[in-house]
C-alpha cells in the first residue's frame, strides 16, 4: 500500500538546515496497523506529514497504492489528500462551527457528493464511532473522546486508503485513550490500514507492528502481538 | 457557485460576528450611498437648469443691430441702422449648413404700455412679427386652430395666435376666441389659433403672454417696411451655430457697410455656446461626484479588505484543515472571494435603496413645497445604479483578493500547526 524508499527531508533554520530524515525506507501493507514511534526530533511526524502530502521530502521516492507521489502542486495534492487518506489530529481540529455530522460530511463535500448522500454517510459513520446521537452537536459540546471519534467518523467519510493518525490520544486520558484505540482497532479488524504516530508505549502496543525513528532513521520495525483495547475499556 | 453549502457557510461565517459584519458593510454602504446621492444633486441641478432653456433649439443664435463705433465708406459713427429683410435671403445664399432664419418684428416689451383691445378689456402683452419656421426655434403647443403659415405671409393676413395667458386675461371662461378680433395698437387681427409653451425661464406667466402675427402683416400694420427687428438662427444638426456665427456677422457688416472691426455694430447672442457651458459644467459635476463618490466607496472597499484579512487570520486553522482533508486550494479562494463580493454586494445594496428612498423623499418634499430655482427632479438613472452595481462587485473582488491569496499562500501544514 505504503512504499518509501531512501526518503529525505531536511528543514532550513537560517543558514543551518536541520537534517530530519536521513534516509528511510518503509513498506506498509494493505491492513496493517502500524504505530510509529520515537522522542520528539526524531522526524515521526515529519514522516507523516511527507506521507499525508502535507510537505513535501527533498529526495526518495513515495508510492502510494501504487500511484508515484511526486512533483505535487497544491491542487493535485489536495485531490490525492482527499482520495487516499484521511487525518486524525491530536487537537482533533474539527471545524468549531460545523455540527458533528457536517464536519463527518467535509471531505464528501469536496468529493462533490450530493448533498442527501453526504448526510447517510455522515450519519453512518457517526453511528459507526457510536455518537449517532449526537450529530447535530457543536465541537465545542462534545468531551474530548467524543471530538476524536467525530474526527475519526470523519477521516473514514471519505473511505481513504490510509488513515493517517498523529499523536491520536495526546490530548486524552488514559481512559479516553483506550476508548478510541479501540475504535481504531475496529476499524483496522475491518481491513483499513492505519498509521498512527504516538510516543507512548501503551498505545504502540495495541498496533500490530512498531516502527522505531531516532534521529531521523529507522532504528527498530518490528511485528507484536496486539493488546486489544477493549479489555481496558 | 450557486452551491447551498457555499452560501451557508458564507452566511456562517459572515454572522459569526455580525457586529463586525455590519461595520465593515457601513463603510461600503456609505461610500455608495454618497455616490448616489452626488449624483443625483447634479442630476437634479442638471435637470432645473435645462428646463429653464426649455425646448428652445439650443443650435440657435439671436442677431440684432445696435449703433455703429466706425466711421466706414463715408458714414459716420454712431450711425443707427436696421436688418432688412433682404437679408435673410442673401444669408441664406451665402452660408451653408442653416435650418432656419427667422427674421422678427416686436411691439410692446417688458412692462410696456396696454396695447391690445377686445371689446371692454385691455392688456400689455408683446407682439411678435413671425414666420412659420419660428414654431420649430421656440417650440410651443398649438391648443386650438393653428399656427402661421406661408399664405398668412404671401398674404399679409392680419391674423393672431395668442397665448393662454393671453386668452385669459382678454376673454370669458366660455367665450369663443377662434375667429374672434383682437384690436393691436388700433389694427384688428383675427385670432385664428392659441398655444402654450413649456415654461422656460423659470417664469411660466411671461411666455403665455405673446401675440404672434404673420411677418409680412405685421411690418405693413406697424409700418416697419423691410426692417427687421432681430433675427433667430438656427444651424443644422451636424454643424455647431458657434462656427458659422461670425460668418453671418461679416456677411451682415458687409451687407450694411459697417466696418470689419466694429465690434459693437451688431449685437448676438449664441445660444449654443451658452449651453454647451453648461453642459460642460455639468460634465465636471458628474465627474466630482463619481470621484468623490468613488474614493468614499474606496475607502469602504479598503475596510471589507481589511476585514477579510483578519478573518483569514482568524481562519488560517480552519483552512488548513480543511485543505488536510482535500479542499482544493481554488475552491478556498472562491469562497473567501464570494465572502468578499456577498459582504459589499449586500451593504451596496443597501446603499443604493437607501439613497433611493431619500432621492423619493427629497422629490415629495419638492413636490409638496412647489417648484424650486435650478432645482427639479434628482434622480439616478437605472443606468448609473447598473453601473453602481458593477462597480460594487468590481471592488468585491479588489476586496477579496488579497485576502483570498493569503489564505491559499499559507501551507496547509503551516496552518495546521497555528494554535
Amino acid at each position: 500500500m505504503i512504499e518509501i524508499k531512501n526518503l529525505h527531508k531536511s528543514y532550513k533554520m537560517g543558514s543551518n538546515s536541520l537534517h530530519v530524515l536521513k534516509g528511510i525506507n518503509f513498506n506498509v501493507e494493505e491492513g496493517e496497523l502500524v504505530a510509529i514511534m520515537g522522542s520528539s526530533g526524531s522526524g515521526k511526524s515529519t514522516l507523516l506529514n511527507i506521507l499525508g502530502m502535507l510537505d513535501n521530502s527533498d529526495s526518495g521516492e513515495y508510492n502510494l497504492d501504487g500511484v508515484p507521489i511526486k512533483d505535487l502542486n497544491e491542487t493535485k495534492a489536495a485531490r490525492y489528500r482527499n482520495k487516499f487518506l484521511g487525518f486524525v489530529f491530536q487537537s482533533f481540529n474539527l471545524i468549531n462551527y460545523k455540527s458533528a455530522a457536517e464536519n463527518v460530511a467535509l471531505p464528501l463535500y469536496y468529493q462533490k457528493v450530493g448533498r442527501k448522500e453526504r448526510q447517510e454517510k455522515a450519519l453512518k459513520y457517526l453511528e459507526q464511532v457510536g455518537l449517532r446521537d449526537w450529530a447535530s452537536h457543536l465541537p465545542s459540546e462534545l468531551s474530548g473522546g467524543q471530538k476524536q471519534r467525530v474526527a475519526i467518523a470523519r477521516a473514514l467519510a471519505a473511505e481513504p486508503k490510509v488513515l493517517l493518525a498523529d499523536e491520536p490520544t495526546g490530548a486524552l486520558d488514559s481512559t479516553t485513550s483506550y476508548e478510541v484505540m479501540d475504535l481504531i482497532q475496529k476499524i483496522n479488524d475491518a481491513g483499513n490500514t492505519i498509521l498512527v504516530v504516538t510516543h507512548e508505549p501503551d498505545i504502540a502496543d495495541m498496533c500490530k507492528r512498531i516502527v522505531h525513528l531516532k534521529d531521523g532513521v529507522i532504528v527498530e520495525d518490528k511485528k507484536i502481538e496486539q493488546v486489544r483495547a477493549d479489555q481496558y475499556v | 457557485m450557486f452551491n447551498r453549502d457555499r452560501w451557508k457557510e458564507i452566511l456562517e461565517v459572515l454572522t459569526s460576528n455580525l457586529f463586525r459584519s455590519i461595520l465593515t458593510a457601513f463603510g461600503v454602504f456609505w461610500g455608495i450611498l454618497i455616490l448616489i446621492i452626488l449624483l443625483a444633486a447634479g442630476k437634479g441641478f442638471e435637470n432645473g437648469v435645462k428646463a429653464d432653456f426649455g425646448d428652445i433649439a439650443t443650435n440657435t443664435m439671436f442677431i440684432w443691430t445696435r449703433n455703429t463705433s466706425k466711421a466706414h465708406k463715408g458714414l459716420p459713427k454712431g450711425r443707427r441702422f436696421n436688418f432688412k429683410i433682404q437679408d435673410v435671403q442673401s444669408i441664406n445664399d451665402n452660408i451653408p449648413n442653416l435650418r432656419f432664419i427667422s427674421p422678427r418684428n416686436q411691439l410692446g416689451g417688458f412692462r410696456g404700455a396696454n396695447n391690445v383691445v377686445k371689446g371692454l378689456k385691455t392688456g400689455a402683452f408683446n407682439v411678435y412679427g413671425d414666420y412659420p419656421e419660428f414654431i420649430n426655434q421656440d417650440p410651443m403647443t398649438i391648443t386650438s386652430g393653428r399656427f402661421i403659415n406661408h399664405s398668412d405671409i404671401n398674404e399679409k393676413r392680419k391674423i393672431a395666435i395668442i397665448g393662454e395667458g393671453v386668452k385669459k386675461s382678454l376673454y370669458d371662461k366660455e367665450e369663443k376666441v377662434i375667429g374672434s378680433y383682437v384690436k393691436i395698437q388700433g389694427v384688428n387681427f383675427m385670432v385664428v389659433g392659441t398655444y402654450k409653451k413649456k415654461s422656460n425661464n423659470g417664469d411660466g406667466e411671461e411666455g403665455q403672454n405673446e401675440i404672434f402675427v404673420p411677418f409680412t402683416a405685421f411690418s405693413q400694420a406697424f409700418n416697419r417696411a423691410d426692417n427687421v427687428g432681430w433675427m433667430a438662427i438656427t444651424a443644422n444638426d451636424g454643424t455647431s451655430i458657434t462656427n458659422v456665427k461670425e460668418n453671418i456677422v461679416d456677411l451682415l457688416k458687409n451687407n450694411h457697410k459697417v466696418h470689419p472691426d466694429d465690434k459693437r455694430a451688431i449685437g448676438y447672442f449664441d445660444l449654443y455656446e451658452q449651453y454647451n457651458r453648461v453642459e460642460s459644467l455639468f460634465g465636471a459635476m458628474g465627474f466630482i461626484a463619481y470621484f468623490v463618490g468613488i474614493l468614499v466607496l474606496l475607502s469602504g472597499v479598503i475596510g471589507v479588505s481589511n476585514i477579510m484579512l483578519i478573518v483569514v487570520k482568524e481562519r488560517t486553522k480552519e483552512i488548513g484543515i480543511r485543505r488536510a482533508l482535500g479542499e482544493d486550494p481554488w475552491s478556498i479562494k472562491l469562497q473567501i472571494l464570494m465572502e468578499s463580493i456577498f459582504l459589499t454586494i449586500i451593504s451596496g445594496m443597501g446603499g443604493i435603496t437607501f439613497g433611493a428612498l431619500f432621492i423619493y423623499g427629497v422629490n415629495k418634499l419638492l413636490e409638496m413645497n412647489g417648484p424650486v430655482d435650478m432645482f427639479l427632479n434628482p434622480s439616478v438613472s437605472i443606468g448609473v445604479v447598473i453601473g453602481a452595481l458593477f462597480i460594487l462587485i468590481l471592488s468585491g473582488l479588489l476586496a477579496g483578493f488579497i485576502p483570498a491569496q493569503s489564505a491559499i499562500k499559507v501551507k496547509p501544514i503551516d496552518a495546521l500547526r497555528t494554535e
